[in-house]
């Protein structure tokens, strides 16, 4: 292969990177954005909440290690339970996840950093700020005591009264944002930051995991976020989504939190074997076995898990049908786990020496261990019959331990002692990792392997305490004691991880003789030069790549544009097309986010002035730091290799921030489709409080037909300016008209919508008719609020000069938006309005 | 099912007083045996297929040059990852349906006796409807008779509850607006216990009562009484009485044939007949009574009825001497 860049590089251009991407010092290094400061924050706060959630764990085996103990009371137990589950799925896993793809994937990819830093950076601080606020409440009786799943309509305010549950709506509310900007950040950086020659095929396995991982977060946590939206509106102002006496239905949350809550686990799991699947190559030394298999079962998995949710449903007397359907669909997901299973098995075996035992190796064949196990309870409860008696019992506690602990924590571990090398200038110690794998992986076997007796022999999850003379004593006993030696694990781990982390480079570039791309020599910038990839483990076929790299041989040695900058290719064949220049350290992201923060906790306590305030100081940073986007295409061309010359700036589909606002319709999409779902769910429970008969008929065709006629004008207005861009933004009055005509009748068809209903005398906390017909409009509202600061950004920025024919990004996202609204809009209008008069 | 029996009886080993009562492992019910002879059959298939897993990987890792290449191809990946899980799970999944289909038709052609169970916060309540229609109430624990196939009717009153007797059958949500049906079919004589298994708030873990299932002549010999009125008072008993209805008590407690018309709280006109008190959460004798009057809210905290200090400890005993005499 020829060398993109053969000659020897100018003195000064390593220094002139150092400058460029070097992390900021002191107080101020909570303004930094680069991906490796904020993925070890991220990562380290998770790990935190990990740490603190498995302290509530411990006091509760504490407390269920005898009959009738009496060392917690029943009130802070419930709290404590709930709390840990909340706390170990949303604040650990999820964020853990998320961490890992902001630490690795741009490693493993080579990019300077992800495609959105700012974006990256706001989502960590909210979750850090919003995290610890939520967990603090266990101190002060506050926190929310309705379980993890928080079922209606024990947690509506008749049953939950006081703020405890809004603190859990609220701590779900960060781990929202956070997880779609995530997805945003990893669905355009897995597709569109890769090295030049990286097609699809040739791409990590743990990327591959982070790019569904994202596509799966695209669409169930829409569900989820639409679940606590009609919660907190039915516990604020009573619209009875949930209250079957009022048409609502209990189960429409079950459907909904769950069919969230299954694809969760695999969005936990699969990056967790993205993990795996890098690690145990290296320690076999030899390339993956079944590649494409792999990466198929990973689809399928993604695939398969949206159709799972109905197992956690089994007991609530749906009908046999669905039962059978749901039951031979968790029975499926099976399948590609076992391919994976086998594919480690066979790689291992595959290698010419044998395998390695290191610590990570330990932790990899522990995972294997128990996750098999865990999969096979997972088989035995996806039988309808037996679930029948075991869920929600201590077999059930037991299995997902299994599948979470085993396929996630287990995964964890090893890719902490695997990857520190990246982070740490010291390794951690080999002899102290045995002494932490062992205990871990016995105390965790003797905690919930006995659980499983415990719960077929009729021991209930969620019970504070039990009679002693049940039976379960001895094996509650011997789990208790069990915790006690997967904690003592831990510690010696925190012990470890306190003598021997110190942030910086590794002692050597690639101790494990790694393959990919993250072993390649590192500084702040990432790699000096970004490799031309020809296969999937550049590192074995090509070992003199390291050096090259470091000797600017490759791709984008320097800095051209003085910015932070990192090379965009195309999504399937990773053919170069343009260079991002990325914004640098700033205040902006880091202030947004404490300020969203606190809007949402100040709102949760009810002071709501102080927490307006909040909000528009949020809204503002992220328009300040908004405005500093966008650079237009002043720096030209840019030579990144020999006879290379790619553009600095791109608007269109071509362009990242195209992509990303495809992804948020993608976000958006789901959403109203779960809207959909919810409406017609409550149709076919509660016919009779629908209009035309239980109802107020809806008003007459003319409002609706109105409210269309101006969206279609509206986008009418945006597709023409958009065709001739350059013609009204010569024009200050044109464009701001245009604009404005385009505000005017967004505003005007939401206010003909909501004026419609309001005139029928239809009100939403009536019935449950009246919650979902307003709870279309509130889903209308909140895009009209969007388009409202995005259309007069638009209109600042073509008024400041920056928004013009060909610097038009601010435009395009705006535009792409609205069309998206006006598409929503026009489909909720056929619903709300033609619906009822379909069925009456 | 030999191996079923044999492995409960080993799991039953050492344990005494009401250990097992609740148990899975030991079903004394049609539908309960029938999903035990599945669980061990699962138990079986899984344990197999982890050893086998593990024996393979132990060979990948240690095993000879030879055996280490046989397993080292997308073969095994096909074979042991892709043909062996489906043709294992559909196995599985087909006897699975088989086995789903008969409990759910076979009560209902018997008629006769309904039980109607509501969740309450956090207590049971129960109304047996009879063969012309009588409605019985009663709260905190059911009668069977054995071999009849019973149909249970299934709700609640303010949140998810799910009704569940582990020795009997699997568990049924009881969700506000629905109505689930289960049918249990008691297959032996004896006492059975069972749990909320939906979290329910507060003191769910409060939240158990007994199942008794009886020979079919005192079943209904049982039913009969209990579809009466609570039995005249004995002299020695009145003063009791009387606090009862002037304390309060019967505002929210029944007691048939009696002025207390209470519907919020458990029926009470037999409640010294029960095996326990407060769903299953204390003994049913005198000392009881006056600890759940006095203390409930130590004993099962967060429960609705109020504590009642306003009694001395006489006026106490002579009111927990009448609810006990109320067979």
């Amino acid at each position: 292969m020829e060398l993109p860049n053969p000659d020897p590089r100018p003195e000064g251009e390593v220094r002139e990177l150092e400058r460029i991407w070097a992390t900021p010092r002191g107080w101020r290094l909570v303004t930094a954005v680069n991906n490796t400061v904020i993925g070890l924050l991220y990562l380290g706060v998770a790990f935190l909440f990990f740490l603190m959630a498995g302290l509530l764990a411990v006091v509760m085996r504490t407390q269920l290690a005898l009959g009738d103990n009496r060392l917690v009371d029943q009130d802070l137990y419930n709290q404590m339970f709930t709390v840990h589950g909340t706390t170990m799925m949303f604040l650990f896993a999820v964020p853990a996840v998320e961490a890992l793809g902001v630490m690795l994937l741009p490693q493993m990819l080579a990019a300077r950093d992800l495609p959105f830093p700012r974006l990256s950076a706001f989502a960590i601080w909210a979750y850090v700020v919003g995290g610890l606020v939520f967990f603090s409440t266990i101190f002060y009786d506050l926190a929310p005591k309705g379980g993890w799943f928080m079922y209606p309509p024990l947690t509506l305010m008749e049953y939950s009264p006081g703020d405890n549950a809004d603190f859990w709506l609220l701590g779900i509310g960060f781990i929202e944002i956070s997880a779609i900007a995530g997805a945003v950040e990893i669905v355009v950086g897995a597709l569109r930051t890769r090295p030049p020659g990286m097609s699809l095929a040739k791409m990590p396995i743990f990327a591959w995991t982070m790019l569904i991982f994202a596509s799966m977060i695209m669409f169930a946590f829409p569900a989820v976020i639409l679940a606590t939206m009609m919660l907190e509106i039915e516990r604020a102002f009573g619209w009875p989504f949930f209250t079957a006496a009022l048409g609502g239905d209990p189960l429409l949350w079950q459907h909904l939190f769950w069919f969230f809550g299954h694809p969760e686990v695999y969005i936990i799991f699969l990056p967790a074997a993205g993990l795996v699947s890098m690690m145990i190559p290296t320690m076999a030394r030899t390339p993956l076995v079944g590649y494409h298999l792999i990466v198929v079962a990973l689809i399928g998995t993604g695939f398969f898990s949206f159709g799972l949710w109905v197992h956690h449903m089994f007991t609530t007397g749906i009908p046999a049908l669905s039962l059978a359907f749901f039951s031979a669909a968790s029975m499926a997901v099976a399948v590609p786990s076992g391919i994976q299973v086998f594919s480690w098995i066979a790689t291992i075996a595959a290698g010419r020496e044998r395998f390695r035992i290191t610590t990570a190796s330990l932790f990899i064949l522990g995972f294997l261990f128990i996750f098999t196990l865990g999969g096979l309870t997972g088989v035995m409860v996806a039988m309808v019959p037996f679930d029948y008696q075991v869920h929600d019992t201590y077999f059930v506690v037991a299995h997902f331990h299994y599948v979470l602990i085993g396929g996630f924590v287990f995964p964890l571990f090893a890719a902490i002692y695997y990857w520190m090398p990246l982070f740490s200038r010291r390794m951690l110690s080999e002899r102290l990792g045995r002494w932490v794998f062992w205990l871990i992986f016995i105390g965790f076997n003797v905690t919930f392997l006995p659980m499983h007796l415990t719960g077929l022999r009729g021991m209930p999850r969620r019970v504070w305490t039990y009679p002693g003379e049940m039976g379960w004593d001895t094996l509650n006993l011997i789990s208790t004691v069990g915790t006690y030696v997967l904690a003592a694990g831990v510690l010696v781990f925190l012990v470890d991880l306190a003598a021997k982390f110190r942030l910086g480079n590794g002692p050597q570039e690639n101790p494990w003789g790694a393959g990919t791309l993250e072993w390649l020599p590192n500084d702040v910038y990432s790699t000096r030069s970004i490799p031309h990839v020809t296969s999937r483990e550049p590192l074995w076929d090509r070992p003199s790549l390291p050096q090259e790299v470091r000797d600017g041989h490759h791709y984008l040695p320097n800095a051209p544009t003085g910015w932070r900058e990192t090379i965009v290719t195309s999504p399937i064949h990773a053919r170069p097309q343009y260079v991002i220049q990325m914004p640098g350290p700033g205040w902006p992201p880091f202030l947004a986010a404490v300020f969203t923060a606190a809007f949402f906790l100040l709102l949760t306590v009810k002071m709501v002035t102080i927490a307006t305030i909040c909000g528009v100081l949020a809204i503002a940073f992220i328009l300040v730091w908004a405005w500093g986007l966008d650079p237009g295409p002043s720096k030209g061309m840019i030579e990144i290799a020999k006879g290379v010359r790619l553009p600095t700036y791109m608007s269109g589909p071509t362009s990242h921030s195209w992509w990303a606002m495809v992804v948020l319709m993608f976000v958006a999409a789901s959403l109203y489709l779960a809207y959909v779902f919810s409406y017609l769910f409550l149709w076919v429970v509660s016919p009779e409080v629908w209009a035309p008969t239980g109802s107020p008929e809806p008003p007459p065709v003319s409002w609706p037909l109105g409210s269309a006629a101006l969206l279609l004008a509206g986008s009418g207005i945006l597709w023409l300016v958009g065709r001739r861009l350059g013609m009204f933004s010569a024009s200050r009055a044109a464009m701001s008209v245009a604009l404005l005509l385009s505000l005017v009748c967004l505003t005007g068809a939401f206010a003909l919508e909501l004026r419609g209903h309001l005139a029928t005398g239809l009100s939403p906390d009536g019935n449950a008719y009246g919650a979902m017909v307003y709870l279309g409009a509130v889903l209308f509202a909140q895009l009209v609020f969007a388009l409202l600061i995005m259309g007069l950004f638009a209109m600042a920025r073509h008024l400041a000069g920056k928004l013009d024919a060909v610097r038009r990004v601010t435009y395009d996202s705006y535009a792409l938006l609205y069309h998206y609204t006006v598409a929503q809009s026009l489909l909720g209008l056929g619903l709300i309005h033609g619906f009822p008069r379909l069925i009456g | 099912m030999r191996l079923a029996r044999y492995f409960a009886a080993v799991s039953a080993l050492g344990l005494q007083g009401c250990a097992g009562l609740q148990s899975a492992l030991d079903p004394s019910g049609a539908e309960a045996e029938r999903i035990g002879t599945l669980s061990w059959l699962l138990v079986l298939f899984s344990t197999a297929i982890l050893v086998g897993v593990c024996l393979i990987t132990a060979v990948a890792l240690f095993g000879g040059e030879r055996w280490r290449a046989r397993i080292a191809g997308e073969r095994i990946v096909i074979g042991g990852g892709l043909v062996f899980p489906i043709l294992a799970l559909s196995i599985l999944l087909s006897y699975g349906f088989y086995l789903m289909a008969p409990g759910a038709t076979e009560a209902r052609s018997q008629g006769g006796l309904r039980i109607e169970v509501v969740g309450e916060r956090w207590w049971w309540r129960v109304t047996y409807v009879d063969e012309t229609g009588r409605r019985i109430e009663s709260a905190n624990e059911i009668r069977l008779p054995v071999g009849r196939p019973v149909e249970l009717e299934l709700t609640s009153a303010d949140v998810i509850h799910s009704f569940w007797v582990p020795r009997l059958a699997g568990k049924l949500d009881m969700i506000p607006g629905h109505t689930n049906t289960l049918t249990l079919q008691a297959t032996k004589a004896g006492i059975n216990r069972g749990q909320c298994a939906e979290y329910c708030g507060g003191p769910h873990a409060f939240m158990s009562f007994y199942v008794i299932a009886m020979p079919e002549d005192q079943f209904s010999s049982w039913l009969a009484g209990e579809a009466g009125d609570a039995s005249a008072v004995k002299q020695d008993q009145a003063a009791g009485q009387a606090l009862f209805l002037s304390s309060g008590c019967s505002a929210c407690h029944r007691v048939r044939g009696t002025d207390a018309r209470g519907t919020i709280g458990p029926d009470l006109t037999h409640v010294g007949s029960r095996h326990s008190l407060a769903a299953a959460t204390l003994e049913n004798d005198v000392a009881a009574f006056v600890r759940w009057i006095r203390d409930g809210q130590h004993v099962k905290p967060e429960n609705l009825m109020p504590p009642y200090e306003i009694f001395t400890d006489g006026e106490l005993r002579q009111l927990a001497a009448y609810l006990d005499q109320l067979r």
